[in-house]
Formats: structure tokens, C-alpha cells, sequence
């Protein structure tokens, strides 16, 4: 036991020192769901809050990672130290993956100011893996300024980046097909920040008029949402991609850190309470909870007060 | 059910390995990488796969920010002779429990040129997949021994 924590507190006191082999160690502990790994996003839970996180997301092939390796150039050029974190999925029957995002960034792969991660999805559905708000906390932790987040290639209904991230960039490019079906309303809800990217491309004009005619679809608030256009591959519009990136953070946060931190960590606790419920309540095979069940199955009792009733049987006594 | 803070291994178990696949020097031919990150892919493993043309200081980075346990080199022409470069190079940044296998065409008189320099096994033309996977599993497995080791695991 006492090993275990002079393990931890060795490897968190070389992360803090900005070791980055004992960050990517760190990252690949918790990764595994190592027990390991709980002590250690514990222990490196004082030292969050400073990073800000960028998400980004889109369907397969609209640049996500193209668009990163502009963004880090951009923010390097203001100082920033980047960190990026890129998920892409994993094949549903060897579990196996080839994590290719990074490919795009080979530009600053030598820059001690640019630190990159692939991670598989390793079968999480939702666009990210299990572990990656656990990963930012270590990442924020280590003293990373900025940490951007890419998803597995989404569009439709993969809106988790929206619980981690605290900024998020939806990016879509014309030619992917059917444009307004490459990009689905339930992630055009999460957008802080949208992108029209391939703006060299002749259809670039058409793709933005859908997607600024479908914001107008949403509530009032969120006409507010800038719609960028950028080439990635040029580092076109990079800047003011960045600016709207930082107005947007400003208008969330009053661009203070403490709100910025508190926000996440409730999208962190919303998010583990969710998951520890579900795993509580397909557990409890009780006969308490079967009968409020065949209410259920009978037409005796909605859904909503089934689950209060199921939760208050079991956990009454601790909530 | 709640989880308590206890801590009772520190081991990657259970979790993929991580390999990093990728060439280095000035050959461009890649099919032979691409082949190798698939097989490696279909056995369940985490491939890094990057471009050709890379440069040792970059291995060294990628090697370290993915925290691989394999690193796999493909040669068809030269490259192979500033391998023994790139291993100190690994050994420099602290790297000594990432293992290195080589594939590609190796002629045998340089062969213990490369071994002595730490390379684990050599795959010329002609490789079964089942022998390249198996080794690759066997030398992802002896990596993580050693991480943990170096961990007073
Ligand atoms: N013409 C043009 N091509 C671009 C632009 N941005 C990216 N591309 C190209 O689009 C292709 C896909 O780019 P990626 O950055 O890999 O796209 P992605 O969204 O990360 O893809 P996944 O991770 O596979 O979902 C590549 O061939 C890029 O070179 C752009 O602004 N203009
Ligand atoms: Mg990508």
C-alpha cells in the first residue's frame, strides 16, 4: 500500500516537474483503468483548472486534424503550450486501432511546446474514450496551458466532447456526401464555435448558407454562434477561428478559471453520477425493485417516479 | 458499490499494447509498414503508424508521448544503418524499456550489426504474419515488465 502511494506521489512530483514520460506513463495508467490510475487522478485533482479545453468535433474527413495542426501553430505563436488528445475509433473486432490523427500534425512533433496522445476509443461509444476527462485533469495538471481534444469522426448524435471540453468547435467541409446530413442537429446543439473548413473547395459558399440557415433553426441564443470558415491545409482563417474561440470562452466564463473549473467538474460529476446509477440500478435485482419495475410494465407508474422509487428503496439510507 | 480508494496493482493488464510503426531515412516505400500496422491492428494492438522520412529526434518524441512498448522499423534500402543511432538515441531519453523489431530487407552480414545494438528480432521478405504478431506480443509483454520494474513496481 505504501509503495503504491510513494509510486504515485514519485510519478505525479515528475509530471508536476513537466517530465513528459511520466505525464505519458500517467496517462497510459489511467487509460488502462489501473487502480493505479484512480489514485492518481486523485492526487493531481489540486492542480487542475489552469488548462483550457478546446473539443473538437466533426464527420470523418471534414479536417479535424488538419484544422489542430493549424490551431497549434497559431496558439504557439502566442506562447501557448499545447497539448493535443486524439481518439479514434476502434475496430469492433480485434479491439485493435491505427491511431493516423497525428500524421497531420508531424510538423511539431519536435516541439517541446506541443505535446500530442492518440488514444482508441477502445469500443466507448460517443466520440471520445472512457478515460479522457481523466486524462485532461493529468494533462492540466502538468501545467499545459491549452489541451484540444479531437473526436473519432462524428456528425451525428457523438455530442460527449460537450461534457469534457470547455469549448466546443464543430467543423464540417463541403463533399462529404449529403452536407446537411453529414452534420446532425444534436451536434450542431453543442457548437460554441463553428466551422465551414475547405473553403477553397467551389461548394464551401453552399455548405455555409445550410449551416448558418440550420443555426437559424435553434433558440435565440445560439444564432449567436460564430460560423468560421476556414483551409486548413492553408492555415486560412486560423486566426480568427482563434479569436472566436477566445470571445466565445469570455462570454461562457467571464473569463475566469474558477468558473471555467467549476462548470467541468460538474459536467465530470453529472457525467460519473450517470454511470454509477445505471451500473446501481441494472445491479439491483431485489424484490422491491422488480414490483416497482412491473408498475412500470403495467402502466402503473411512470418512468420518472419508478426511478426516484427505485433509487430511494436501495440508496435511501446513504442520500 | 462505492469505489474506494484503494490501490491494489499498478499494471497496464488487460489493456492493449501500444506500437509505434514507422520508417526512418530516406526511403519513401511504405507498403511493408502499412502491412505490418495492419497484422499488428487485427491482433488487438494500438499502432502508432506515421509517415516515412522520420527523423530519429522525432521517434524519440513519438516513442515518448505515446509511451509505446514496441517500436517496429521498416528498411528496404539503407535505413537500417543509423537504426544503431536512433537505439542510443532511445537509450538517451531514458527509453531502454521500449523494444525495437526491424522488417525489411537486412543483408545478414549487417545483421549482428543491429542486434548488438539492441534490436530485438530482424523479419526479412518473405515473414509469416503469425511469426511477426507472436513476436510482437511477446516483446510488448517483456516491455511492460520492465516499465514496471523501473516503477519499483
Ligand atoms: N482542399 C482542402 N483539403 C483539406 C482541408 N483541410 C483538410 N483537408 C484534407 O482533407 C483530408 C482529411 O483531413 P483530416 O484532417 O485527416 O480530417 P479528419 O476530420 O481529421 O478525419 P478523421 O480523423 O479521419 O475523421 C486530408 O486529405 C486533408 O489534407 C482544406 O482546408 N482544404
Ligand atoms: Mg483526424
Amino acid at each position: 500500500m505504501s509503495k503504491v502511494s510513494d509510486y504515485v506521489d514519485n510519478l505525479l512530483s515528475r509530471l508536476r516537474n513537466g517530465e513528459v514520460a511520466s505525464l505519458a506513463r500517467a496517462i497510459s495508467l489511467v487509460d488502462s483503468h489501473a487502480d493505479v490510475g484512480n489514485a492518481l487522478h486523485h492526487a493531481v485533482r489540486p492542480f487542475t483548472g489552469q488548462a483550457e479545453v478546446i473539443g473538437i468535433t466533426g464527420p470523418p474527413g471534414a479536417g479535424k486534424s488538419t484544422l489542430i495542426n493549424a490551431l497549434i501553430t497559431e496558439l504557439r505563436g502566442q506562447d501557448k503550450r499545447v497539448a493535443v488528445v486524439a481518439v479514434d475509433p476502434s475496430s469492433p473486432i480485434s479491439g485493435g486501432s491505427v491511431l493516423g490523427d497525428r500524421t497531420r500534425m508531424g510538423e511539431h512533433t519536435d516541439d517541446p511546446g506541443v505535446f500530442i496522445r492518440s488514444l482508441s476509443a477502445r469500443g466507448h461509444l460517443g466520440g471520445l474514450s472512457a478515460s479522457v476527462l481523466r486524462v485532461v485533469d493529468l494533462i492540466d495538471a502538468a501545467g499545459w496551458d491549452v489541451v484540444i481534444l479531437e473526436t473519432v469522426g462524428a456528425g451525428q448524435s457523438e455530442t460527449e466532447v460537450a461534457e469534457v471540453a470547455d469549448i466546443n468547435v464543430v467543423i464540417n467541409a463541403p463533399g462529404l456526401g449529403d452536407d446537411v446530413q453529414a452534420i446532425k442537429a444534436g451536434i450542431l446543439e453543442i457548437a460554441d464555435v463553428l466551422v465551414v473548413n475547405k473553403a477553397d473547395s467551389p461548394l464551401a459558399q453552399r455548405t455555409e448558407r445550410q449551416l448558418k440557415a440550420m443555426l437559424q433553426l435553434r433558440r435565440e441564443e445560439s444564432q449567436q454562434v460564430p460560423v468560421v470558415s476556414t483551409i486548413a491545409t492553408a492555415g486560412s482563417g486560423i486566426e480568427e477561428l482563434v479569436s472566436a474561440i477566445g470571445s466565445q470562452s469570455q462570454s461562457k466564463f467571464n473569463a475566469s478559471k474558477s468558473e471555467r473549473l467549476l462548470d467541468r467538474t460538474r459536467r465530470l460529476l453529472a457525467q460519473q453520477a450517470a454511470e454509477q446509477l445505471k451500473c446501481w440500478l441494472q445491479g439491483d435485482t431485489s424484490p422491491e425493485s422488480a414490483s416497482i419495475i412491473t408498475a412500470v410494465i403495467e402502466g402503473n407508474c411512470d418512468n420518472e417516479k419508478a426511478i426516484t422509487d427505485l433509487i430511494r428503496i436501495r440508496y435511501g439510507a446513504i442520500l | 458499490m462505492n469505489q474506494p480508494l484503494t490501490v491494489t496493482s499498478h499494471n497496464l493488464e488487460g489493456s492493449p499494447a501500444r506500437a509505434l510503426i514507422t520508417k526512418i531515412g530516406l526511403d519513401g516505400h511504405d507498403r511493408g509498414s502499412r502491412i505490418v500496422a495492419a497484422y499488428l491492428r487485427d491482433a488487438g494492438m494500438e499502432v502508432i503508424y506515421t509517415p516515412p522520412w522520420q527523423e530519429i529526434q522525432s521517434v524519440v518524441q513519438l516513442a515518448l508521448q505515446e509511451d509505446v512498448d514496441l517500436i517496429g522499423i521498416s528498411s528496404l534500402a539503407t535505413d537500417h544503418l543509423i537504426i544503431p543511432e536512433m537505439m542510443a538515441a532511445l537509450r538517451e531519453a531514458g527509453l531502454d524499456s521500449v523494444e525495437v523489431f526491424v522488417g525489411g530487407i537486412i543483408p545478414e552480414q549487417e545483421r549482428p550489426m543491429l542486434l548488438k545494438a539492441g534490436v530485438r528480432a530482424i523479419f526479412g521478405p518473405g515473414s509469416q504474419r503469425d511469426d511477426i504478431v507472436e513476436c510482437a506480443k511477446g516483446l510488448a509483454a517483456e516491455s511492460r515488465e520492465k516499465k514496471q520494474q523501473a516503477f519499483g513496481g
